[in-house]
């Protein structure tokens, strides 16, 4: 018994915290577990709302900027086009509204019991991946239906998933520590979802882009990761560099790394200010 | 292996408190100028760094606790008292890691649960079932530890038949027994209870009691904190007061509560009342026990409530009233100056004045009382209300350890002196008016 004793001390560093982390797992299944079930409890549609919203915003943008402002598809299907780009789009952005609430959201836990805090936007992360998980099957369907023969590229699906899936955890540790001492990142983030919106490749492809400002462009992590996401699906259309490929992992890699960074910084005065 | 769980040594924790400062806004342009600069400085602050250590004008350190050591032997089981505000909880949290300190250490061996409040991390969309694992899982139990627990949960929760019912339907004593049927089943080396006996209806406080007491009796260490002198009697054999976020006194529970009583009299100021309305205005009340201002009342002697106040018109019929209410909101009863039909009600004048009522000795429950005090005139109308404008804790300093064995129901808990005759040998007039009252009624059942 005496083999786990906890040293609390001011100011410390804790080497513990990652293990703590780690010891914690199971109540980032349940905390989860809970926010997936609640999601759709006394909705009547349910579950059918993950796949309902990505196909109703397909929808919108394919007659938008399809047909009536004609943007080019360069030889794919504008619905496809779309929907290859809405479902990690739609991944990062619901991460990033039930995450940055999170901790506001989950106020009497923090104020009342010890857990790492990270365990709660990451959990937020986790609905939105099971979201995205099912509209999945509204990807295959439409696939099947314009008879887009999947390649082998779409092994290299699983890898632009985890970086949005990082994306979404550095985004929601900032927003959601942000949000506990500033509530006015509540109005930020759907400003930050609506702008985001234009500034990534979600409802065009990429190419629309004048030639010169691409890289610049490509400064935003979203975009390599949705061309990515266009590459491995339907291979025309897309618009992926290896250096937009590169700007996007190292961006990603620099919010996760400061998200996490500022929320361990700010974590231990949670309790205090929320 | 030390046979100390919990060392704790210089803990401190200092809060920044807000001041309002800033004089009020004269026009919309300096409101408008105010809230730009306070955007732009509270926008530079975000940038530089959350953890403000530059001194700001507008804002005071408080420490919440300041230099607090004790340890914490192996199976004891130690109250934590003092006043509202003097660090208990502060204390607590730190100990439960919720916030951190900043000053000082503590070295804790065992695995601590931490009861600050039951329920924590309910939902109300949730079944029951779901709950149990949820809450369970928040409260640090193992997801096989609650499987094989949960029937003894759900058994000592009463609420088997709504098991798949969600958590929103349920009555708040149904959600009451449940949250504290889980947080009962935690098996920690260190309990850190906080008030959480305050809930549900007797029977089920009574039986939460009984639960803790086992826990505590199986060897486990408990730390508790509460405003009910009789619970921490019961459960602690060795208590610690608080008091300014300092540890005042530790040793036995009986010598501390004494002290507590002893200290929370005389450093307590009346309440001012800033309500100034209708013909009677109140200006202030105070409760003194022993010639001294408190708002910890020791049950076995009589306290005064006193209320100032100032009569601007004469209001025929008008009286002055105290209503008492306990932390459940129940009414305890209701005096007024009307009661007894004597001098003050009659001889209203316009004027300052200040009223006192005492209360007897020996009436009162232990726990927190609030007292309303009030203006009306009789069977017409209210001239004001001031609604639980005190509150202090009534403790029992000769509260009976085993009180929770034989707890008195009510509201109101008097020791009433008894007496006790043999039959036999009383005196034979008494007996004669006994069973002449008896045959009488057995007369009239004849009839």
């Amino acid at each position: 018994m005496s083999s786990n004793t906890l040293v609390i001390e001011a100011g410390r560093t804790d080497r513990e915290y990652w293990k703590d982390l780690w010891r914690y797992r199971e109540l980032f299944y349940f905390l989860a577990w809970r926010d997936v079930l609640v999601r759709y409890k006394q909705a009547v549609l349910g579950v059918a709302w993950s796949v309902l919203r990505p196909l109703l915003t397909m929808l919108v943008f394919t007659v938008v900027f399809g047909r009536w402002a004609k943007l080019p598809s360069y030889g794919v299907p504008y619905p496809l086009l779309v929907l290859a780009a809405m479902l990690p789009w739609q991944l990062f952005i619901n991460a990033m509204q039930e995450g940055s609430n999170s901790l506001v959201a989950n106020t009497n836990m923090i104020t009342k019991v010890y857990f790492p805090r990270l365990i709660a936007p990451a959990s937020a992360v986790v609905v939105s991946f099971v979201d995205f998980l099912i509209s999945l099957v509204l990807l295959a369907f439409f696939m099947a239906w314009y008879r887009v023969t999947p390649g082998v590229r779409l092994l290299a699906i699983p890898v632009f998933t985890a970086l949005v899936v990082i994306a979404s955890l550095g985004a929601t540790s900032w927003l959601s520590a942000l949000t506990v001492k500033y509530r006015d990142f509540r109005f930020v983030v759907p400003f930050i979802v609506q702008f985001g919106m234009y500034a990534s490749p979600v409802a065009f492809s990429s190419r629309i882009v004048p030639e010169r400002w691409r890289l610049l462009y490509s400064l935003n992590p979203m975009v390599g990761i949705i061309e990515g996401f266009r590459w491995a699906i339907l291979g025309k259309g897309a618009e992926l560099t290896g250096i937009s490929i590169l700007l996007s992992i190292s961006g990603v890699a620099a919010l996760l790394v400061s998200g996490v960074w500022y929320f361990r910084r700010t974590e231990r005065t949670f309790a205090d200010v929320i | 292996m030390s046979e100390y769980v919990i060392q704790a040594e210089g803990l401190g924790k200092k809060y920044m408190i807000g001041h309002q400062t800033r004089p009020r806004y004269e026009t919309l342009r300096d409101a408008v100028v105010d809230s730009f600069t306070r955007l732009g400085r509270r926008g530079l602050r975000l940038l530089r760094s959350s953890s403000q250590s530059v001194s700001d004008p507008g804002r005071e350190e408080l420490w919440a606790l300041r230099d607090v050591s004790f340890e914490v032997k192996r199976g004891d089981r130690l109250g934590v008292i003092g006043r509202n505000g003097a660090g208990k909880s502060t204390l607590l949290k730190i100990l439960g890691r919720i916030t951190d300190p900043t000053r000082g250490r503590a070295a804790i061996r065992g695995r601590v649960a931490s009861l600050l409040e039951v329920g924590t991390g309910f939902h109300p969309e949730l079944t029951g079932r779901e709950n149990i694992f949820l809450n369970g899982a928040i409260l640090g139990m193992s997801k096989s530890e609650i499987k094989s627990k949960f029937d003894e949960i759900v058994a000592f929760s009463e609420v088997e038949r709504f098991l798949d019912t969600p958590l929103k339907r349920y009555s708040s004593g149904m959600q009451v027994r449940l949250a504290f049927a889980v947080a009962a089943h935690l098996e920690p080396e260190i309990l850190v209870v906080d008030e959480v006996l305050a809930v549900g209806d007797f029977a089920f406080q009574k039986k939460s009691l009984g639960k803790m007491r086992d826990v505590a009796q199986g060897g486990r260490t408990v730390l508790f904190v509460s405003h009910d002198m009789g619970a921490i009697n019961t459960l602690c054999e060795k208590a610690m007061l608080l008091n300014a976020g300092s540890i005042v006194a530790s040793g036995a529970t009986r010598e501390i509560v004494a002290k507590y009583l002893d200290m929370a009299s005389g450093l307590y100021s009346p309440v001012r009342v800033p309500v100034h309305r209708g013909e009677l205005h109140l200006i202030g009340v105070d409760v003194t026990q022993n010639g001294r201002s408190t708002n910890v009342i020791n049950s076995r002697q009589p306290f005064t409530i006193a209320i100032e106040y100032e009569n601007v018109e004469v209001v025929p019929g008008s009286r002055l009233m105290v209503i008492l209410r306990n932390q459940k909101g129940e009414v305890i009863f209701t005096t007024s100056d009307y009661d007894d039909l004597t001098e003050p009600a009659a001889n209203r004048r316009t004027g300052r004045f200040i009223s006192t009522v005492t209360i007897p000795a020996k009436l009162l429950k232990e726990g927190s009382i609030y007292a309303t005090v009030a203006a009306d005139v009789r069977n017409d109308r209210m001239i004001c209300v001031v609604p639980d404008v005190l509150r202090a804790d009534v403790v029992d300093p000769e509260c009976d350890p085993y009180a929770e064995t034989h707890r008195r129901d009510g509201v109101v808990a008097p020791i009433l002196t008894w007496h006790m005759v043999p039959v036999d040998s009383s005196p034979p007039a008494e007996q004669s008016k006994w069973e002449a009252r008896s045959t009488n009624s057995m007369q009239r059942v004849q009839e």
